[in-house]
């Protein structure tokens, strides 16, 4: 566990918020100290990713999008997919919404980037999993 | 492809796994590498995987692979495993008895029913949601009540959606990934009903499912009414005081059509009654050994079925543990026995295995029953000798405690039982 | 002059209208039951405590009290011959004060009168030899071996699927809306178009006025009231073996506790007038009521066993009487005001309408041998060579849909084509969702059979009709559009 070195603990603009890590369920408390402008201290992370992630909460909340698209011919009419990294929460939703639009054939496999710069967000959007085709109706009684 | 048939039925197998989740397929995996020949993963649903198929939300595996995962493909890269290493895996099957002399009867749409001999059973059927039923919600029984992991089956395997306002009842992870879920499909989700003061799920999920999308959470409060013919239309909510009862002066009508019920999970335990296994009360799934034995020779246990857990990582490497035992005990190696019983203690409501032995080392889950900021655990003798303390951070009853107890920590002790605490300090 | 397309047209499809169905179908006669709801049962019926009185216990000045005991008699063969379950369990009328004693004399009384075999009185002793979970504050009791348990949903699915297998024809979602006669040929509206008959029987349960209205032979007003019931947890099975009655008062027999015939226990019901007709809401002040006077009767009973709930409305008259018999209207014959002990007395119920109707100038002329329907299979249940064969024949029955009660697929397509439409038509008749999970894990299954086997989308699958949709698609949400 690392942290930044001493602060002067008189300084008056200095201003903490606190965050729930959403790095993993852990769900470690995070708590970001500001002082004009700048991040100048971060606590209560307990490996490297927490501490990333404070600092990018703090500055630029980003977050993983996982929704389903419909898929035609597979095993199931919706496909899971995933965006391949963070985009800024605010878009999250539109994300979704553009997703409606798509529509993938079976067999797809992990993978699959189904749509390419989503929103030009610089994330891919990939299946998170195998969908076997289904010939016919028959085939899965 | 996602899963595999096998074409042809063995009359007799070293290890059958009753359920083809992640545990099962761990457990399957273990038991191969542990020198099992023959070994059968037999599971209802048409492809392996189980819950975690559903589970369409990223936060697996970050412990056991190093990276973040969805739960369809942490289920895709244990089925691989598990297949690679020549498990044979039966889906659209159920298990439905282990006979006295071991013998398993399946009931599965490629073979009917059949009888097969197994050396080892492990039960890894997961768990189910506790219902409406058992918390007693008087008023209408109307269409548009549904658990959670229903809605979520409904919504990402079938593609349809459980209503258009929906209102969800207690804080379990499952409910609050579902209130994500319909967000993010345009349902309108007008709150989060928890019964205690404190949320259940996982924090980073109150985080991500409902501060991002500015879903109210009202703690200390709980459904007292459903109303609606054919179809809900409304239902009342109310406060509750300290003992948890409503405080129905004060209760108010949240109209919606849709109620979901995230209450919490419970372990599948019909084939555990069957067999007339001994359930722990409280966790109400089998009790088992350090080797993740039940009360039955030669039957384990490991994931939800024993004990619910809040990450897969965790299951996983139970079924590792138990899936090796099983490998082994169909070899002729039976498991060495326990010294030691575990005995939750204050602010303890389990320890996952029951017992443990001196001699080896183990991991212990448990949980508390109520929250501590600063916390220490403390294993002691019943007449109150401390074995061993060590200092915990914040404890809360949504999160399972691990405790890696290894023999030098148990030095000087020679009694049969360990008390198990968790105190403030 | 309209000729009639029907001999006889029967209103409403709970147990009395589906007695009278069976019963008419062993004659050559054009015979059709119309329902309300998308199945049969769905009224009162399924919500009764399924219990086949003794005999004893409505007074014989009353037409009910002549009618139970006939009843009692007949349900042992109708089970024999349909197929649905049938358990004598017998009751315990409970004394717990020597002031209780009045009510049980009456009871031996009401036997005598009735020649109801076998009920006697039952010392303190006797009682809690029998019973050993009840209180130990019984004094006496009186014994009634001819009681037994159905469940009463299966009995109304039983005697509408013989019925429609005899050829008797079965509407469903079919709403009486107007009633007229010239005399000799009724002509009933539905929203299907007019259907014409020579007769018409009114079993619509708590609607028996507004169908008695339509027809011009306004004459009584049925009052609702209702009854909560609650279920306990299957391990609890063997609580009690007898249904345990506490003495009755002039209203109601009280809160029992009843050992049904699936091995949970059910405690109930409650006796409220409501004033909506179709109030079966359930509510916390009636299950505290239910509980408490349970745990009068057996005292280890607690609140955390309840695992289901569920209210049904009776159909009174002021008379508290049943109302059976022919109108002013001619070929206009009531069975109304149907209240307990209507269950048991149903088949005689049936029996008496078919005289009436003979009176009445109806030609009963017998069928050929009425042809039995296969019971339903219980894969379960089954010895397992008997689930080897079974399953080896027909894949259906090789996927299981709900795990809690082991039922396969081929049940539940089974239960489709003999008529379930809808989610609770199959849990009724399959008991798919009745188990511990309440239909966690079974419902998305059940759905996604009854939309393969009905060919319609999911979205247009129900739980029982109506408006009861389940779900709806990513379309209905765009354009506020409901299912259904």
């Amino acid at each position: 566990m690392t942290s930044l070195p001493d602060h002067d603990s008189t300084d008056t603009n200095r201003a903490t918020s606190t965050y729930l890590c959403i790095g993993c369920p852990l769900g470690c408390r995070l708590e970001v100290d500001e002082l004009r402008g700048d991040i100048v201290e971060v606590r209560g992370f307990s490996c490297r990713l927490g501490k990333e992630f404070a600092e990018q909460e703090h500055t630029d909340p980003r977050r993983l999008v996982t929704t389903t698209v419909a898929v035609d011919g597979g095993r199931w009419p919706r496909l899971p997919v995933k965006t391949t990294a963070t985009v800024p929460k605010a878009v999250v939703r539109e994300v979704c919404r553009a997703l409606t639009a798509i529509r993938v054939y079976a067999p797809v496999r992990l993978g699959d980037v189904v749509a390419h710069n989503v929103l030009g967000t610089g994330a891919d959007v990939v299946a998170t999993r195998d969908m076997p085709l289904v010939e016919t109706k028959g085939e899965d009684h | 492809m996602i899963d595999g048939r096998p074409h042809v039925l063995h009359r007799a197998y070293d290890v059958v796994v009753a359920g083809g989740g992640p545990a099962g397929l761990g457990a399957a995996l273990a038991a191969r590498r542990a020198g099992a020949q023959r070994v059968l993963v037999v599971d209802r649903e048409k492809e392996a995987g189980g819950i975690l198929l559903q589970c369409i939300h990223s936060g697996f595996g970050l412990h056991r692979f190093g990276e973040e995962l969805t739960g369809p493909e942490y289920a895709q890269r244990v089925l691989h495993a598990a297949l690679d290493d020549g498990v044979d895996v039966l889906t659209d099957a159920y298990l439905l008895d282990i006979g006295p002399d071991r013998q398993v009867k399946l009931l599965s749409t490629e073979h009917g029913v059949s009888l097969l001999d197994a050396r080892a059973t492990v039960l890894a059927m997961g768990a189910r949601e506790r219902t409406r039923s058992a918390i007693r919600i008087p008023g209408d029984r109307p269409a548009g009540v549904f658990t959670a992991g229903l809605a979520q089956r409904l919504v990402n395997m079938h593609g349809v959606l459980p209503g258009r306002r929906v209102a969800i009842l207690g804080s379990g992870d499952i409910g609050l990934v579902m209130a994500r879920r319909l967000a993010l499909e345009g349902v309108e989700v007008v709150g989060v009903f928890e019964l205690l003061p404190h949320a259940n799920g996982l924090s980073r999920n109150i985080v991500q499912c409902l501060h991002d999308f500015d879903i109210p959470l009202h703690l200390s409060t709980t459904v007292v009414g459903i109303h609606g013919r054919d179809r809900v239309d409304r239902v009342t909510v109310a406060p509750v005081d300290e003992q948890l009862r409503p405080v129905l002066a004060r209760a108010w009508d949240v109209p919606c059509d849709t109620l979901l019920i995230s209450v919490g999970l419970i372990p599948e335990n019909e084939l555990s009654r069957a067999l007339r296994l001994r359930l722990d009360p409280v966790t109400m799934g089998p009790v088992v050994s350090s080797a993740m034995e039940t009360s039955r020779d030669g039957v384990f246990a490991c994931g939800n079925v024993v004990h619910i857990h809040d990450l897969v990582d965790f299951v996983s490497a139970e079924a590792t543990l138990a899936g090796g035992h099983a490998g082994r005990f169909a070899t002729g190696q039976h498991p060495t026995p326990d010294n030691v019983r575990l005995q939750p203690s204050t602010n303890v409501t389990y320890c996952v295995p029951h017992t443990v032995s001196t001699e080896r080392e183990h991991t212990v889950y448990l949980r508390v029953r109520e929250p501590l900021l600063r916390s220490a655990l403390r294993l002691s003798t019943p007449d109150g000798r401390v074995v061993h303390e060590r200092k915990l951070r914040y404890v809360v009853p949504a999160e399972m405690v691990t405790l890696r107890l290894r023999p030098p920590l148990l030095e000087g002790f020679h009694g049969d039982t360990l008390q198990v605490e968790v105190l403030p300090r | 002059m309209t000729v009639a397309s029907l001999d006889v047209a029967i209103i409403g499809g709970g147990v009395v209208g589906c007695a009278i169905a069976h019963e008419l179908s062993r004659y050559r006669l054009r015979v059709a039951l119309l329902e309300r709801s998308t199945e049969v049962g769905f009224g009162t019926s399924k919500a009764n405590s399924g219990i086949i009185h003794g005999g004893h216990h409505a007074s014989p000045d009353t037409l009910k009290g002549r009618l139970e005991w006939d009843g009692n008699r007949r349900w042992g063969a109708l089970c024999e011959e349909l197929g649905f379950g049938f358990a004598r369990v017998g009751e315990l009328t409970v004394a717990l004060s020597d002031d209780d004693r009045p009510a049980l004399e009456r009871l031996l009384r009401h036997a005598e009168e009735k020649a109801v075999p076998g009920v006697e009185e039952w010392t303190r002793a006797d009682v809690l030899r029998a019973e050993p979970n009840l209180t130990t504050d019984v004094v006496a009791a009186v014994s009634g071996p001819t009681t037994a348990v159905i469940n009463p949903y299966e009995a109304c699915f039983g005697l509408i699927e013989s019925a429609v297998h005899n050829g008797v024809e079965l509407r469903t979602d079919c709403p009486v809306l107007g009633l007229a006669t010239d005399g000799e040929v009724w002509t009933i509206t539905t929203p299907d178009g007019p259907i014409t008959a020579r007769f018409v029987v009114n079993a619509a349960g708590v609607f028996a006025d507004r169908i008695a209205a339509m027809a011009g032979v306004s004459d009584f007003t049925i009052r609702a009231r209702k009854g909560e019931e609650y279920m306990l947890d299957k391990r609890l099975r063997g609580l009690v073996t007898h249904v345990i009655y506490p003495c009755p008062t002039p209203t109601s027999k009280g809160t029992l506790v009843i050992p049904t015939y699936d091995g949970t226990i059910m405690i109930g019901p409650t006796a409220d007038e409501v004033d909506d007709p179709e109030d079966v809401t359930t509510t916390a002040e009636g299950a505290d009521r239910v509980l408490t006077a349970a745990r009068r009767l057996v005292p280890g009973i607690s609140e955390r066993d309840i695992i289901a709930q569920f209210a049904g409305v009776r159909a009174v008259l002021d008379t508290e009487d049943f109302l059976i018999g022919p109108t002013a209207a001619p070929g206009f014959l009531n069975a109304a005001g149907i209240q307990s002990p209507g269950l048991t007395a149903a088949p005689a119920i049936a029996a008496m309408i078919v005289e009436l109707l003979r009176d009445a100038g109806l030609d009963l002329v017998p069928g050929a041998e009425p042809g039995r329907l296969d019971r339903p299979v219980r894969f379960g249940g089954l010895p397992t060579p008997q689930q080897e064969r079974l399953a080896a024949d027909d894949r259906a029955y090789r996927r299981v849909t709900c795990r809690c009660e082991l039922v396969t697929e081929g049940e539940i397509r089974d239960a489709i084509e003999r008529g379930a439409r809808t989610l609770d038509g199959l849990k009724f008749r399959t008991r798919a969702g009745m188990g511990r999970c309440q239909g966690g894990f079974c419902t998305a299954r059940c759905m996604e059979v009854l939309a393969r086997e009905l060919g319609i989308p999911l979205r247009e699958v129900t739980k029982r009709g109506g408006g009861s949709w389940l779900v709806l698609d990513r379309d209905d949400l765009a354009t506020g559009s409901e299912p259904g």
